[in-house]
């Protein structure tokens, strides 16, 4: 056994003197696969990068949510957008609550843009009205304080719970648990702030805004007593589903839609939208990765050049190799290894030029890449492959060669 | 460096052959040659028989066939037809494989351009066949070593093929031919690079190692290089024409004597 790694160690050895003779086209040659292999890897690197943050996104969306939005409706073929009906409201919830079966929880939700002031500070923001349960749908936890009550809701009590950039640009590093901020006009009390949860998938700041009861927004802040949209999870996955339909039957029949109408209302299920933003990320990445092993190929080509040259300039060389006892094999054998040489340092450099090149990537962009040791193996292996199929044809070449020409060759 | 007197022959271990089967025998040996349409016929019927511890000389102009049956000789190439028998080995059957074996084990070769791998130290150079016989590597530094030593060129091991001067290439590379103690050494003008007194030094070691009982062909076209072997066979047409016993053999040392010295390096 050690014998056999001796060997390999002699013929590694000997393939990489041959290979110092020509240190500059050596070089050059191995930058192609260098250049291959750290596109890949910095390519795979961002693919997998994209969708572990689409990943945590359906994480931070919570599970098997379903999102129930006031729909578009068509008055004398004027087509209004998105949530201009009035239709959705909080009966809607209860009904969906009390008569689909598969759906746990479920939480309105009603939202206007306001100032919000504490003492000498303000912001612009988006209030969102809801019920307390609203955070654990959404899987969102409290960094201090708490959560309103279903009381509050009840009664419409002037309580607040801050997104965490909310918090920061009114209070900084001071605890603003118990103090008071002005929504428009009306005060209201902070018992809670959110963790932060960082950008969503589009780049928007999921920690800009302010949570309020439900009947507070709809009584005191907007007068509308409209809802924007429901958000319900179900008890599983598959659950979401049968739900989905169900859920559209039952707004169908409460908002009295004749067979053939559209409805004015949307019901998505979130997991389809992470899926699609997933599958779109893989896409992506599978794409970039084969536009960077299309260099790789052509950095092979580029070794199987520089193979035939070599082997033209060497024949003699081979022919004495021959005339002296090497066989076929072993002649196969030498130019193998100096392609496969040639190759591996190749992807090994790429390796880290890849590596470094995601590190920079993040630095100055800001974005999210990661380096997976399988895809490290994977480029080692395949630059690898690269140099035997590549140089197979030249190693071929030189070990059929005839040794009598070979020695007459000049 | 050491003098050729101070070179010591019996150093190899193993080169008389005990066999009593002649070391080469060609019989009746075609060769034939498709250039398009012209067909050549460089070999018509050689029969030529070599036993243990001879010392050929083998003699013609180009296009005799003598390079042809050199390279027949030298298992680089076979017969048309006819049979060629290497230690009773009927060599034209064996495949190419088993034909490296032979080139590498049984062959030791030495050529007009020495042939060496440039780049590469003169120990380096002769190991080379043994690399190829698989040896242990203490083995192979070991024989390299001694076969340098026996040639003259014992303190030139790090030496590359630059910087050694012609006779000096030539002696790595008869080392070389030597190390994996072959039966018989094949050498194709090993004179015809080199200056008359170097020519001299070189077939000094060829007959010095003819007298251990090593088995030696020379493919030479100077008379007077032919004439430090014992027997001469003469090519023309792709036949033999002649093969004489040497008359009245010069020792090699005796020559070098007569000859001026020459400044080396």
């Amino acid at each position: 056994m050690t014998g056999v790694i001796m060997d390999l160690l002699a013929i590694l050895r000997i393939a990489i003197r041959a290979l110092a003779r020509n240190k500059m086209r050596s070089l050059l040659t191995m930058l192609g696969i260098i250049i291959g292999v750290g596109a890949v890897i910095a390519t795979v690197g961002l693919g997998q990068g994209a969708q572990e943050q689409v990943q945590n996104q359906i994480a931070s969306m919570g599970t098997n949510l379903l999102y129930i939005s006031s729909g578009s409706i068509n008055k004398g073929g004027i087509r209004l957008g998105g949530g201009a009906t009035k239709t959705l409201v909080n009966d809607d919830m209860k009904a969906i609550l009390q008569e689909v079966p598969t759906i746990a929880e479920a939480a309105p939700g009603a939202g206007a843009s306001a100032q919000v002031v504490s003492d000498n500070q303000n912001w612009y923001t988006r209030v969102t009205g809801t019920e307390p349960q609203y955070f654990d749908i959404r899987n969102w936890t409290f960094a201090r304080g708490g959560n309103f009550t279903p009381d509050d809701v009840t009664r419409a009590t002037n309580v607040v719970v801050l997104g965490a950039t909310v918090q920061e640009n009114l209070f900084g590093n001071s605890d603003p648990i118990g103090q008071t901020v002005r929504i428009g006009t009306l005060p209201f009390q902070v018992v809670g702030v959110l963790t932060a949860k960082g950008q969503s998938g589009l780049g928007q700041d999921q920690d800009d805004g302010v949570y309020v009861p439900i009947t507070t927004l709809q009584k005191k802040i907007t007068g509308q007593d409209w809802l924007q949209y429901i958000m319900a999870s179900a008890t599983s996955q598959p659950a979401s589903y049968a739900a989905q339909g169900q859920i559209t039957s039952l707004l169908r029949d409460r908002h009295r839609i004749r067979p053939g109408q559209d409805d004015d209302f949307t019901v998505r299920n979130l997991a389809d939208v992470a899926q699609l933003a997933d599958e779109s990320s893989k896409v992506m990445t599978l794409l970039l990765a084969s536009i960077a092993g299309v260099s790789l190929i052509v950095g092979g080509i580029g070794i199987m050049n520089i193979m035939l040259v070599s082997v033209t300039e060497r024949t003699r060389e081979i022919g004495i190799r021959i005339a002296i006892g090497a066989t076929e094999a072993d002649v196969l054998r030498q130019f193998l290894s100096e392609s496969v040489v040639l190759s591996l340092a190749g992807g090994i450099v790429g390796i880290l030029f890849g590596v470094a090149s995601s590190i920079t990537i993040t630095k100055l962009l800001g974005w999210n890449i990661l380096i997976s040791p399988a895809a490290m193996g994977a480029a080692v292996v395949f630059s690898m492959a690269v140099g035997i199929f590549f140089g197979f044809y030249p190693a071929r070449k030189a070990a059929v060669l005839d040794p009598i020409e070979a020695l007459r060759f000049e | 460096m050491a003098t050729l007197a101070q070179v010591e022959f019996n150093a190899v271990p193993v080169l008389a052959n005990e066999a009593a089967t002649p070391v080469i025998a060609a019989e009746d040996v075609h060769k034939y040659y498709n250039l398009g349409e012209t067909k050549v016929h460089a070999l018509r019927g050689v029969d030529l028989k070599i036993e243990p511890g001879e010392f050929v000389a083998i003699m013609g102009s180009s296009g005799s066939g003598k390079s042809t049956f050199m390279n027949m000789l030298g298992c680089l190439d076979k017969p048309s037809s006819g049979k060629y028998f290497l230690e009773g080995t009927d060599v034209s059957q064996l495949d190419k494989k088993a034909l490296a074996a032979i080139r590498n084990k049984k062959l030791g070769f030495v050529f007009q351009g020495f042939n060496l791998l440039s780049r590469t130290t003169a120990l380096e150079n002769v190991e080379l066949p043994t690399l190829y016989a698989k040896l242990e590597k203490e083995q192979r530094l070991e024989r390299s070593r001694e076969v340098l030593k026996l040639v003259g060129l014992g303190e030139r091991l790090d030496h590359f093929p630059s910087q050694l001067s012609g006779g000096q290439q030539q002696r790595v590379a008869i080392a070389r031919a030597l190390v994996n103690q072959p039966s018989i050494l094949l050498a194709d003008e090993p004179t015809g690079n080199l200056d008359s007194r170097t020519s001299v030094e070189i077939m000094q070691i060829f007959q010095a190692l003819n007298d251990q009982g090593l088995t030696i062909v020379l493919v030479t076209h100077e008379p007077d290089i032919a004439q430090f072997a014992k027997r001469i066979v003469v090519f023309r047409d792709g036949k033999i024409r002649r093969d004489d016993p040497v008359q009245k053999r010069p020792r090699a040392a005796d020559v070098l004597k007569t000859l001026p010295a020459i400044d080396e390096d």
